[in-house]
C-alpha cells in the first residue's frame, strides 16, 4: 500500500493509460469543484457542480463499482443538478448585487479552516497504516441487489419512506403562501 | 509512481479530504443559500469517495461501502429537495436568497 514501493508502469502501456484516465478523472473532480466555489454567478457554480460530480463517477468506476458510479450520473447529475439548476431561475438572485465570495470569513480566515481540515485529513490518511483483509465476495451488482433485499431491507425500505416524505414535505413548503397571489 | 497512483488507498482518500476541505471553502465564504447547498453536496460527495475507498481496499465485504454510498445518494436527493424549496419559500418571503436578509429572528 505505500506509494514507494508501487513500480510505475509505462505510459503507453494498459496500466499506464488506464493511470493518464485516473488524472484525468481526478483533474476534472477537483477543478469542477473549484469552479462551484469560487464563481460569481450561481450557473456556473451549478455547472461545475455537474462537471465535479462526473469525475467523482469516473472514481466510483476505477473502485471496481460501475453500478454506484451510473447511480451517481443518473441521481446526482440527472436529478439533484437539475433541481438545483430549477430554484436558480425560480428564485431569479438579482444580478447587480455580488453574489460571489464576500463577508467575514471570505478571505484568509475561512482559506486556513478548509487547508487546515483537508490538510489534516490528508496527512491523517497517509500516516496511518491501514489494516487490509480478505473480501468475502466480488461486490459485483448481483451482490448488491442481494444484499439490498437481504441484510439491508429494513434500510431501504426506510430510505423510500424518506424520500417519500421528503417529497411530500418540499411541496407542502414550497406552496405555502402561494394562495394569496 | 504517478500512473500508478489509481491503486492505492491513499490517493482516494487525500481525493476526498480535498473535495471536503472545497466544500467547506464554499459553505463558509458563500452569501447565498443555493451557494452553500452546492457546497454541502461536494463534502457530501468527498465523503462518499472515502466510503467507497475504503469498500474497495479494506473492507472484507464490498458490497457495504457501495449499499452505504447509495443510501448517501438517496439521503442527499431528500436533503437537496426539501433544501430547495426552503429557499423558494425564503424567497417568496424576503424576495432574496441572500443569508443576511433573512434576519426576522436577529434580535
Amino acid at each position: 500500500m505505500n506509494p514507494s514501493t508501487i513500480a510505475s508502469p509505462a505510459l503507453f502501456s494498459v496500466d499506464g493509460l488506464v493511470g493518464v484516465v485516473f488524472l484525468i478523472m481526478v483533474a476534472i473532480t477537483l477543478i469542477g469543484g473549484l469552479i462551484a466555489c469560487n464563481s460569481d454567478r450561481l450557473v456556473r457554480s451549478v455547472a461545475g457542480l455537474i462537471v465535479c460530480f462526473v469525475g467523482v463517477a469516473g472514481i466510483y468506476y476505477f473502485l471496481n463499482s460501475p453500478f454506484v458510479a451510473m447511480m451517481q450520473i443518473l441521481i446526482y447529475v440527472g436529478a439533484v443538478a437539475v433541481t438545483i439548476s430549477f430554484a436558480i431561475m425560480l428564485a431569479a438572485p438579482e444580478e447587480k448585487k455580488k453574489i460571489g465570495i464576500t463577508g467575514p470569513l471570505a478571505g484568509p480566515l475561512g482559506f486556513g479552516t478548509a487547508a487546515l481540515l483537508a490538510g489534516g485529513f490528508a496527512v491523517l490518511a497517509l500516516q496511518t497504516d491501514w489494516p487490509v483483509q480478505a473480501k468475502i465476495n466480488d461486490g459485483s451488482v448481483k451482490q448488491i441487489g442481494i444484499q439490498l433485499l437481504t441484510d439491508y431491507s429494513m434500510v431501504f425500505e426506510l430510505v423510500s419512506i424518506v424520500l417519500l416524505i421528503a417529497i411530500l414535505g418540499a411541496l407542502v413548503i414550497a406552496r405555502d403562501g402561494r394562495e394569496g397571489q | 509512481m504517478t500512473l500508478a497512483l489509481y491503486n492505492n488507498l491513499a490517493t482516494y482518500l487525500v481525493i476526498g479530504a480535498l473535495l471536503f476541505g472545497i466544500g467547506i471553502y464554499g459553505i463558509v465564504t458563500r452569501r447565498t443559500l443555493i451557494g452553500m447547498l452546492i457546497a454541502a453536496e461536494l463534502i457530501l460527495a468527498g465523503s462518499s469517495i472515502n466510503f467507497m475507498a475504503f469498500n474497495r481496499f479494506t473492507a472484507p465485504d464490498p458490497v457495504t461501502g457501495q449499499v452505504f454510498a447509495l443510501f448517501i445518494m438517496a439521503v442527499a436527493a431528500a436533503e437537496a429537495a426539501i433544501g430547495l424549496s426552503i429557499i423558494i419559500a425564503v424567497y417568496r418571503q424576503f424576495k432574496s436568497i441572500d443569508t443576511e436578509d433573512a434576519v426576522q429572528l436577529k434580535g
